[in-house]
């Protein structure tokens, strides 16, 4: 199976690798996944409190190129959106994008999933509720 | 020169070699004769042919050469062996002792004759990958038709003691089988000092085409009959019809004693290549190698590289040909059931790589192949949350994981 050639660019140049200081209220840290299950995505986002907009987001994942093409692209996304936007990114958008086969689209799944976890875990360090999957 | 892409998954297939496909030209060309064929000289000289491969294949195994029967190949040749004695033999008894570590064409094949009444016990191996011959023993039973253990193993290359394990089956009465697809024409084999009654093997593991093979079945102490599962013509002594594939069986015969006669030499560069590369690869920090290292076939590593996922790994090694147990790589998405039934975490089979040497690899490929997986390595780690927990001394274990 080949991969795309916009799988390839986030691989081979992954966008915002790193790590957000998780104590930070106004950081959201996601970590979804499970090594067993061979795919491990941590995605954070840093938020600016009076505006609700996503300043900064870093990513770092266990897993195939289409699980880091992913995350990487998750990333470029959340940068200077609003938390209540972002909350709307779906998968297939994801899929769509980076031209992901079905046998990867668990991997845009769980990108989906690492970005609410994330922004559900900056609501609850500020005292608002975690919103439900829908 | 270096050529890029390098080919290290010669356990998958090996590539053809060239003296392999001179032997083969003539039969795909001018003498296209059917080998069944008696009444013209076209039939006779691909008899003569085949009759020809049949004694170089028997050379290499120490076998008669009357007892090679010609398959299409390994997982044919399994099929026939396992499915063609539980039919012959089932007034003898329907148990089949067999490794939950054998390749799927003996495990599928198991499954498909438990359907059938048979009985199998799929035993475990250690985490060396090793059949621990108590467990053997212990599983022998007066109904014990078959023992089917592979050679050597086609993931992590671990050589079974097949003298031993050959023993215990005859002395209960049962007739001992061996998938020996990976080490025929790697390393010595000897059907009559090894003890084996039934034996599968394959031309595209050993430089020569695909979609031919052979079974071994002895034909003295005892006199083996398998019940064919292909009916039609009577070829092959009655046990497999089908009009000989002349070309593919020349190419098996001159494959065959290719390696017999440049097994030594050979074997001597490929393990020096092999443990260099796996000496460097095992620098890397939390790398480890899977499966027994010293009982093993000498042109296979397999080494996992903990907190990096396999895929996204080959994906770093883009000009590496190689295969992982990731199970992002199979259509099950299960990693390698050979490396869990060594008792590895799911975790460790994910990461793993098999490397698979050839005697066309040259010192350069292996140089290349360093230098990229411990880039491709360190890359990864930079980037996976896993190994950054593992720096900070976090204990994996000690994680809630959303399982998906
Ligand atoms: C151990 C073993 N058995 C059987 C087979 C199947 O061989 P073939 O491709 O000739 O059917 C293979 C190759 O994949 C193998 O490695």
């Amino acid at each position: 199976m080949a991969y795309s050639e916009k799988v390839i660019d986030h691989y081979s140049n992954p966008r915002n690798i790193g790590t957000l200081d998780k104590s930070s209220n106004a950081v959201g840290t996601g970590l979804v996944g499970a090594p067993e299950c061979g795919d491990v995505m941590r995605l954070q986002i840093e938020v600016d409190d009076a505006t609700g907009t996503i300043r900064d987001a870093k990513f770092k994942t266990f897993g195939c190129g289409s699980a880091i093409a992913s995350s990487s692209l998750a990333t470029e996304w959340l940068k200077g959106k609003t938390i209540d936007d972002a909350m709307n990114i779906d998968n297939m958008d994801i899929v769509e994008e980076l031209a992901l086969p079905p046998v990867k689209i668990h991997c845009s799944v769980l990108a989906e999933d690492a970005i609410k976890a994330a922004i559900n875990d900056y609501r609850v360090k500020n005292g608002l509720p975690a919103i439900e999957k829908i | 020169m270096l050529n890029l892409p390098i080919y290290l998954d010669n356990n998958a297939t090996t590539p053809l070699d060239p003296r392999v496909l001179e032997a083969m030209m003539p039969y795909l060309t001018n003498n296209f004769g059917n080998a069944a064929s008696r009444s013209h000289s076209f039939g006779w000289a691909a008899e003569e042919a085949v009759d020809y491969a049949r004694e170089q294949i028997a050379n290499l195994i120490g076998a008669n050469p009357k007892e090679i029967i010609f398959t299409s190949g390994a997982t044919e040749s399994d099929n026939l062996a396992l499915k063609g004695v539980f039919e012959m033999y089932a007034q003898k008894g329907k148990h089949i002792i067999t490794l939950n570590t054998e390749h799927k064409a003996v495990l599928d094949a198991c499954k498909h004759l438990e359907k059938l009444g048979a009985e199998v016990t799929y035993l475990s191996v250690g985490e060396d990958g090793l059949l621990n011959l108590a467990d053997l023993e212990a599983a022998m039973r007066p109904d014990t038709i078959l023992v089917s253990v592979m050679y050597g193993n086609n993931e992590i290359g671990v050589i079974q003691p097949i003298r031993e394990i050959s023993a215990i089956a005859h002395k209960y009465g049962a007739l001992f089988m061996t998938d020996a697809t990976q080490a025929v024409g790697k390393i010595p084999v000897d059907v009559n000092a090894d003890g084996i009654d039934l034996m599968a093997f394959s031309a595209h593991k050993m430089y020569g085409p695909k979609g031919v093979g052979a079974l071994y079945v002895r034909r003295k102490n005892p006199r083996v009959k398998v019940t064919a599962q292909m009916d039609g013509g009577g070829h092959e002594r009655g046990m497999r019809s089908g009009t000989l594939n002349v070309p593919g069986i020349v190419g098996l015969g001159k494959a065959c004693e290719i390696c017999q006669q440049d097994m030594e030499a050979d074997t001597k560069r490929i393990v020096a290549m092999r443990d260099r590369l796996e000496t460097e690869l095992l620098k890397i920090e939390e790398a480890y190698l899977n499966g027994s290292k010293e009982h093993r076939l000498p042109h296979v590593a397999n080494i996992s590289f903990k907190y990096v996922e396999g895929e996204g790994l080959m994906m770093g090694v883009k000009d590496l040909a190689v295969s992982s147990g990731s199970a992002c790589t199979s259509a099950s998405l299960e990693p390698s059931y050979v490396l869990k039934n060594l008792g590895l975490d799911d975790e460790l089979a994910h990461s793993s790589l098999r490397f698979g040497l050839s005697r066309f690899t040259k010192d350069e490929e292996i140089d290349y192949a360093i230098e990229h997986v411990k880039e491709a390595v360190h890359k990864l780690r930079e980037m996976s949350p896993l190994w950054e927990m593992f720096k900070e001394g976090i204990d994996l274990k000690t994680i809630e994981w959303s399982e998906h």
